[in-house]
């Protein structure tokens, strides 16, 4: 164990000239990256983690930082798993006591991990689009933040969406719900039976064990069940693999609607001809019509200081998810610069009150022209969420196209059952929620 | 009933898959008694050789020709570099070197070919044969049957190989007995190298065939997971035990898919679907506990 | 010279019966319990507790756990994982619903509950040998991850089966710093480790190695097959549990059935292949390897590749940090096969006479 004190000595030696180093260092907003980019998810992540590097290093040209504040951040790679998440976590953690952007870690599991760690150590954990969907009530989960919608919400509005096609009308029908059997995959369930239950939908449940290679049993038994819609939760190739299994049973795609885990050009291209008319939710869109890509394109990568190894991935589903999430968290702190100073970088605990205050409206959005690449966005102490709003998209074979407005989940069914798990979470924690009527 | 011939045959021609790459297990315990963990990784570094090359602009035929070469050259130099140097070595240091094999080809291949899922046309659409679809309403895929059809083809040459051959004789000579085989003046370091040749062809064959089958990415390399039930059932030793058990393999684990959660669902509640995982491996514990050597396997003698 | 054992004599068979008969070694690991007691909990960073310290101790002990079974009886398994998975998913359910349980108790508790899964597991153990068994085993591994996944009971029906640990108490004391967790698992550790060099050196401990090194022989001996592996199922079961349990409550703080993958078996088997097969001393230095070497990777491949201007993108260091782990797995066991814990032998030779080798 001698070993293991040396390097403890010098650790902490380096990160005391660090600390005097950053105190005399222009302001600077740091954040922890805990991503990855190989392993069985790693091609998403390359897009994703790409996208919002990118953004960064576009605020960074662009503006010159937010108010002046430059953005800087370092990477640690998970491999998508929880404990090496937890160790990146820690890893970096050090480093964010000054500033600190939200960690997006893009893993449920280590999502949770990090919920109660990133809480003492007032770190804003951002789960855009995944993670653990009851921190929507931030009065129990103050440093929480699944943004923009949730597995529940978002499942919600595909059943709004089908019952819209099908005239308002969904008594009678049935629907499967065929899912990666894991925690993301298990997470919309009860959501989708509070629905079935209100529209009379026969609700049929299919798992699928990881890592969802062969189908063939599920698919044979969706062809004998007849559904009149498959809703799909599935994650890497999974994703290829039903498109395909439901293309050998006949099953037509244009019935199959994804999660938004289930809907990007990874799981599309490589499925090939068997993938077109599939269509899946989403909360931000595709393609380099949105200003802000085409604008990144031009500035970042015309500097040379893209983050893509592969410049066509530029306008892919992932890599503007990852654009809206460093939009979200950019926009956290300046929000958070209005309240504590601008032309400074911001504390965790800053930029959770920016978080947490959000109010990215459709003019806001023209502004940073991120106009329909993501929903409206506002959050507030009970409402972490912010938006509960998606598209659906449909693939046509060499692009995904939007087939529909922004649709919102219906709340009133969905946000009930956040409150109560956050309630029992709350309960077995010994935490005493927040009161949100005096958040301000 | 059709119903269920339908699930039986579904999951047989699922289980010419799992055979496929059970046979590049075989292959190498069989010669040099490794267990290979890394023929996973080598299913997918074949696959993505293939769309590599694709790529650049060769032709699926060239494409194939390059990835067999490159398999080639990685498996003689895998005997090479990492087992002759582990020679008498214990079974288990040899198996441990093949997962940091697997390891090596996981950060090797994506970095030179690119990690995104691609798909691989090889001219064969995944669809149900209309024909059958119309008149026994059953569901049998194109795809499928030809996967088996190059399944068959393949155990044939292999067989030939073995038989007919001066190097498939050594090979079988050397897999019954190492040190006779070197007795008589076999070189084994060329059969092992060639060995793993063979292996990689096969993985190859598997590849592609996966890599059609679901794309091309790095979820290949868990193809090795569908494949060890079906080598214990099958043997680790025997070439047709790996086909006959990827058949029971295939068939049972879709039937259990459809016809068990609904009987476990009635006596727990709860829906317990999702069981594939599994199955085939307690299928295959239960079975051995019958036969320990698996279906084809040599009974061990155990002499004091 | 420094490692020198002539003149030490044994004059009484307590003596000659320790554990550490050398005086060399017991002075050593005094010296590494007081650093490791003292020393660590004063200067380490919350990193070092939380990152490096506590996981490479609940991995020591899972990997001791697979030892016992691998490298002392011999029995090859890849299902530690699910054995670590019952032992965390037992002590949630305890402390859930047993009123005012210790949570000691429930450590105890939760490896005792593994090793029950174990013995039924291990039942086939008797029939099945070599790469049979271990990829039998793996009917363990997909099977308890499954079940945990399948009976909400299990994790309180929460909705997506993801467990999060209760707080915990030893004497109204709540142990809830990184610091305090470490003590507390080092605690564990230590004492289960001593358990475990005691317990291998007894007859149990001879009955598993001749089963190991050949059972007919051992059981043309009388050394009865049945009860000898089914006990070293049970007990290597019972240490994975008990990390298992650390993992969950001391280490993550919330896990789920997928996070105890094959691929954490795996990891638990490179540690002790690694560290050395039938060796106490070699868990810990496989743990340690196993677990440090990616993050050494990780530091080191930037550093590197900035210092040569090398230009190469995050995508293609991560990949290269995987190939590098690989190769380096490959690397050691050409140059030693049987792990660092015979290196360390080796090195143990060397300083018998070293500085003055003639």
């Amino acid at each position: 164990m001698t070993k293991i004190f040396k390097p403890a000595f010098a650790a902490a030696a380096v990160s005391l000239a660090l600390f005097a180093q950053g105190a005399t260092a222009a302001e600077e907003q740091f954040f922890p990256i805990i991503g990855y980019r190989v392993g069985p998810y790693g091609a998403n992540g390359q897009s994703l983690f790409g996208g919002f590097i990118d953004y960064l290093s576009y605020v960074n040209l662009k503006e010159g930082g937010v108010n002046g504040v430059k953005m800087t951040w370092e990477e640690c790679e998970t491999e998508y798993n929880n404990a090496k998440g937890v160790e990146c976590y820690e890893r970096l953690k050090g480093k964010a006591k000054a500033s600190a952007g939200p960690i997006h870690p893009l893993s449920t599991g280590i999502s949770y991990a990090l919920i109660e760690k990133a809480s003492a150590d007032k770190i804003p954990l951002a789960m855009v689009g995944y993670g653990r969907t009851d921190a929507v009530d931030g009065s129990v989960f103050p440093y929480a933040f699944p943004l923009v919608t949730t597995y529940q919400m978002q499942a919600s509005a595909i059943v709004k969406f089908i019952k819209d096609k099908e005239k308002g009308n969904l008594a009678g029908k049935k629907v499967v719900f065929l899912y990666h059997d894991s925690a993301y995959g298990k997470e919309p369930i009860l959501a989708l039976e509070a629905e079935s239950r209100l529209n009379k939908f026969d609700l049929v449940q299919i798992p699928v064990a990881h890592p969802g290679n062969e189908q063939g049993a599920q698919w044979l038994k969706i062809r004998q069940e007849k559904p009149d819609y498959v809703i799909f939760w599935g994650w890497g190739v999974m994703n290829q693999t039903a498109i395909k299994a439901a293309q050998k049973v006949g099953f037509p795609r244009d019935k199959m609607i994804g999660s938004w885990w289930a809907g990007s050009e990874e799981d599309t291209v490589s499925a090939g001809d068997a993938a077109k008319g599939y269509m899946s939710a989403t909360f931000n869109v595709s393609g380099k019509a949105v200003p802000v890509v085409a604008d990144i394109e031009k500035v970042v990568y015309g500097a040379g200081k893209g983050n893509l190894q592969d410049a066509s991935k530029i306008g892919t589903i992932l890599y503007n998810r990852g654009i809206s999430m460093a939009i979200l968290s950019v926009e956290a702190i300046r929000k958070a610069q209005e309240k504590y100073g601008k032309g400074k970088a911001m504390t965790g605990e800053q930029v959770r009150w920016g978080m947490e205050n959000l109010n990215i409206t459709e003019a806001r959005l023209k502004q940073l022209g991120a106009t329909n690449l993501l929903p409206e966005v506002k959050t507030t102490c009970d409402n972490h969420e912010g938006s509960g709003k998606v598209k659906i998209q449909q693939w046509d074979g060499s692009k995904w196209v939007a087939v529909s407005e922004w649709l919102e989940g219906n709340k009133g069914l969905i946000h009930p059952l956040f409150q109560a798990s956050a309630k029992q979470y709350a309960k077995e924690k010994g935490i005493t929620p927040r009161d949100c009527a005096k958040e301000k | 009933m059709n119903f269920f011939f339908e699930v039986l045959i579904g999951g047989l021609l699922s289980g010419v898959m799992y055979a496929l790459v059970a046979l590049g297990f075989v292959l190498i315990f069989k010669a040099s008694g490794v267990f290979n963990f890394a023929q996973g990784a080598m299913v997918y570094l074949a696959a993505l050789s293939v769309v590599g090359c694709m790529e650049h602009g060769a032709p699926l035929w060239l494409a194939i020709i390059l990835a067999f070469i490159i398999m080639t050259l990685f498996g003689i130099a895998t005997e090479k570099f990492v087992l002759r140097k582990l020679v008498n070595q214990p079974p288990i240091t040899l198996f441990m070197a093949t997962i940091g094999l697997a390891f090596f080809i996981e950060g090797l291949a994506p970095m030179v070919f690119g990690s995104e899922p691609r798909a691989l046309e090889i001219g064969i659409v995944d669809e149900p044969i209309e024909a059958i679809l119309e008149s026994a309403n059953m569901v049998i895929s194109k795809f499928d049957l030809v996967a088996s059809g190059v399944a068959a083809v393949l155990v044939t040459v292999l067989a030939l190989f073995f038989q007919y051959t001066r190097v498939g004789r050594a090979l079988r000579a050397v897999a019954d007995d190492h040190q006779a085989a070197l007795s008589i003046g076999i070189p084994l370091q060329h059969i092992w190298a060639i060995v793993w040749g063979v292996a990689g062809f096969v993985a190859l064959v598997a590849g592609m065939m996966w890599g059609a089958r679901n794309g091309v990415q790095f979820a290949l390399t868990f193809t090795a997971l569908k494949a060890l039930p079906v080598l214990i059932l099958g043997g680790f030793t025997s070439v047709p035990g790996a086909i006959v058990g990827g058949l029971i393999i295939g068939a049972s684990e879709k039937l259990a898919e459809i016809y068990i959660p609904p009987v476990m669902q009635s006596a727990f509640g709860g829906n317990f679907g999702g069981i594939e995982g599994w199955f085939p491996y307690v299928l295959a514990l239960l079975f051995l506990l019958v036969r320990p050597e698996g279906l084809f396997g040599e009974k061990h003698i155990d002499r004091v | 010279m420094l490692y020198r054992e002539a003149g030490q004599f044994k004059t009484t068979y307590a003596a000659d019966q320790q554990l550490f008969p050398i005086r060399q070694d017991r002075l050593g690991v005094i010296a590494l319990l007081a650093i490791g007691f003292v020393g660590v909990p004063l200067f380490a960073s919350e990193y070092w507790f939380s990152a490096i310290l506590i996981p490479f101790l609940v991995f020591s002990l899972a990997a001791l756990g697979l030892n016992i079974l691998t490298g002392y009886a011999g029995q090859l398994s890849l299902g530690s994982a699910a054995f670590m998975a019952v032992g965390a998913y037992a002590a949630y359910n305890f402390q859930l619903r047993v009123e005012g349980i210790p949570i000691l108790v429930t450590f105890i508790m939760a490896g005792l509950t593994a090793a029950g899964v174990g013995i039924l597991f291990g039942l086939p153990s008797l029939r099945i040998k070599g790469f049979y068994l271990a990829v039998a085993t793996l009917a363990a591994q997909f099977f308890i991850v499954w079940c945990l996944t399948k009976f909400p009971w299990l994790s309180n029906n929460s909705s997506s089966g993801v467990i999060s640990t209760q707080k915990m108490f030893i004497f109204g004391h709540e142990f809830d710093s990184p610091r305090e967790k470490y003590l507390l698992v080092l605690s564990i550790v230590v004492f289960l480790s001593l358990a475990a060099k005691n317990m291998v050196r007894s007859s149990t401990g001879r009955a598993w190695m001749a089963v190991r090194d050949m059972d007919v022989a051992a059981s043309v001996i009388g050394i009865r097959l049945m009860p000898t592996k089914l006990l070293a199922f049970a007990v290597s079961s019972f240490y994975c549990g008990v990390a298992g349990a650390l993992y969950a409550f001391c280490y993550l703080g919330s896990v789920e059935p997928d996070g105890f993958s094959l691929e954490l078996s795996f990891r638990i088997l490179f540690m002790i292949i690694i560290g050395g097969v039938g060796s106490i001393l070699g868990s810990y230095l496989g743990a340690a390897f196993i677990l440090l070497l990616p993050i050494f990777l990780d530091i080191a491949l930037p550093f590197f590749a900035n210092l040569f201007g090398l230009p190469f993108s995050t995508a293609t260091v991560s990949h290269i940090q995987v190939l590098v782990f690989g190769s380096l797995i490959m690397f050691f066991l050409i140059v030693e096969p049987h792990g660092l814990a015979r290196l360390w032998q080796i090195t143990k030779e060397k300083l018998r006479l070293w500085p003055f080798p003639h």
